[in-house]
């Protein structure tokens, strides 16, 4: 009876083990997610003197645009080294930014020119693309951004959608929470978004993956409060 | 309108884009011939269609008296001069088109395309055009916007600066003003 008992028990241990260690886990994980959110809308008030590896992500035509506007007014030696990222179908963005980093060379000196790194991502969802088949995409695209951000780890993540930056946000929230690197992300939606924010603003908005998210329109920033509007970009 | 000079040195020119996209409901209201006699009674001359992806393909037109000379290509690297020499440009509403136009001080239409799927694009050409920086049209409306538009009306769209957002960043980081 009573080694039928013990063997009872011990049938039962692992499950209970187990169902304590999952519960534990995902408590901890939680209360950690928490803590990220809380802090990730802070301003950084401890940091390490000198400059801030940046992870520029492009969008296309009208986004980099948008976004060469507001890299032209940061100072470069506060953000360095440079890593530029574009859809992998858009060879216009990389070439744009190289522009301005030749630029700077010119102005700077030649050293600036080992500070820019540039490269491409799978995007998750094209233009015109459906919501469902992006599914498939996004996985896709998460796969190759993971791997480009362990080798990257930026302290500062600059990007202005469209679906391209979503992948490297989700990661950069994921290291966060794991402690592999804490990155500050700003998110400037698009000019074009007068009334509502784009499906990538609204995520990173709703899921409070983004430190700061800038809004161009102030009737935009009526609607979604916690953004921030203070002019814009074009 | 017969005060207006149409002798060779007025060109007057009115060019069209829609930059990498398709939209062929644009050239082909741009095409019409009530399109045409509307911007040639506007003291128009010259038409230059940049129409991209379309596969409708517009009709060559010399410009005798009487009517607009018609000219199209689908991509050039030289769509910036055609937009500095225009005297009025007719675009669709993506953002990089309108504020270049913007920033060259063009008199400006956007044509909204309503065939994408995720037609957000329209949020900006009506919000620019509430603020009279520029003329709002459909396809089907262009002919209507050419007739009753008075370019005079349209005030400069002053350009957006940076800096604030750069500055907001720069202390968020901690980093000091300069």
């Amino acid at each position: 009876m009573d080694y039928g008992n013990g063997c009872f028990l011990s049938n039962m241990d692992f499950p209970i083990v187990f169902l304590l260690l999952v519960v534990g886990t995902t408590t901890l994980i939680i209360l950690r997610v928490i803590y990220i959110i809380y802090w990730s809308s802070k301003p950084v008030y401890t940091r390490s003197p000198g400059p801030l590896s940046t992870l520029i992500v492009l969008g296309s035509g009208g986004h980099t645009a948008e976004m060469l506007n507001l890299l032209a007014v940061l100072q470069k030696e506060r953000f360095k080294p440079r890593y530029y990222v574009a859809a992998a179908t858009d060879n216009m963005s990389l070439q744009k930014a190289r522009v301005l980093e030749d630029s700077l060379m010119d102005e700077i000196g030649v050293d600036m020119v080992e500070t820019a790194h540039f490269m491409q991502i799978y995007r998750s969802r094209e233009v015109g693309q459906s919501y469902i088949t992006s599914i498939g995409t996004t996985l896709i695209a998460i796969a190759h951004a993971l791997w480009l951000m362990a080798k990257m780890r930026p302290q500062v993540i600059l990007c202005n959608g469209p679906g391209t930056c979503i992948p490297i946000c989700a990661i950069s929230f994921v290291f966060k929470v794991f402690g592999i690197r804490w990155s500050s992300i700003f998110y400037v939606e698009s000019i074009a978004r007068v009334k509502r924010l784009s499906l990538s603003g609204l995520l990173l908005y709703k899921l409070h993956m983004a430190d700061q998210l800038f809004v161009q329109w102030p009737q935009l920033k009526t609607k979604y409060p916690r953004a921030n509007y203070v002019g814009r970009l074009m | 309108m017969s005060e207006v000079d149409h002798s060779m040195n007025s060109k007057r020119l009115v060019f069209v884009t829609v930059g990498t996209t398709c939209f062929d409901s644009l050239v082909r209201a741009v095409d019409t011939q009530e399109v045409k006699e509307a911007l040639f009674r506007k003291g128009y001359t010259h038409l230059v269609i940049q129409m991209g992806r379309g596969t409708y393909i517009p009709t060559k037109s010399p410009g005798e008296d009487g009517s607009v000379d018609v000219d199209y290509f689908t991509f050039s690297s030289s769509i910036a001069d055609y937009l500095k020499s225009a005297s009025l440009v007719i675009s669709h509403a993506g953002s990089g088109s309108i504020f270049e136009s913007l920033r060259l001080k063009k008199p400006l239409i956007v044509v909204v395309n309503e065939d994408l799927m995720d037609n957000h694009q329209s949020e900006l050409a009506e919000e620019l055009a509430e603020r009279k920086h520029l003329f709002c049209a459909r396809p089907q409306t262009l002919y209507q916007t050419i007739s009753e538009m008075d370019p005079e009306s349209l005030i400069v769209y002053q350009p957006g600066d940076a800096t604030p957002v750069a500055k907001f960043i720069n202390r968020f980081l901690g980093f000091p003003d300069d």
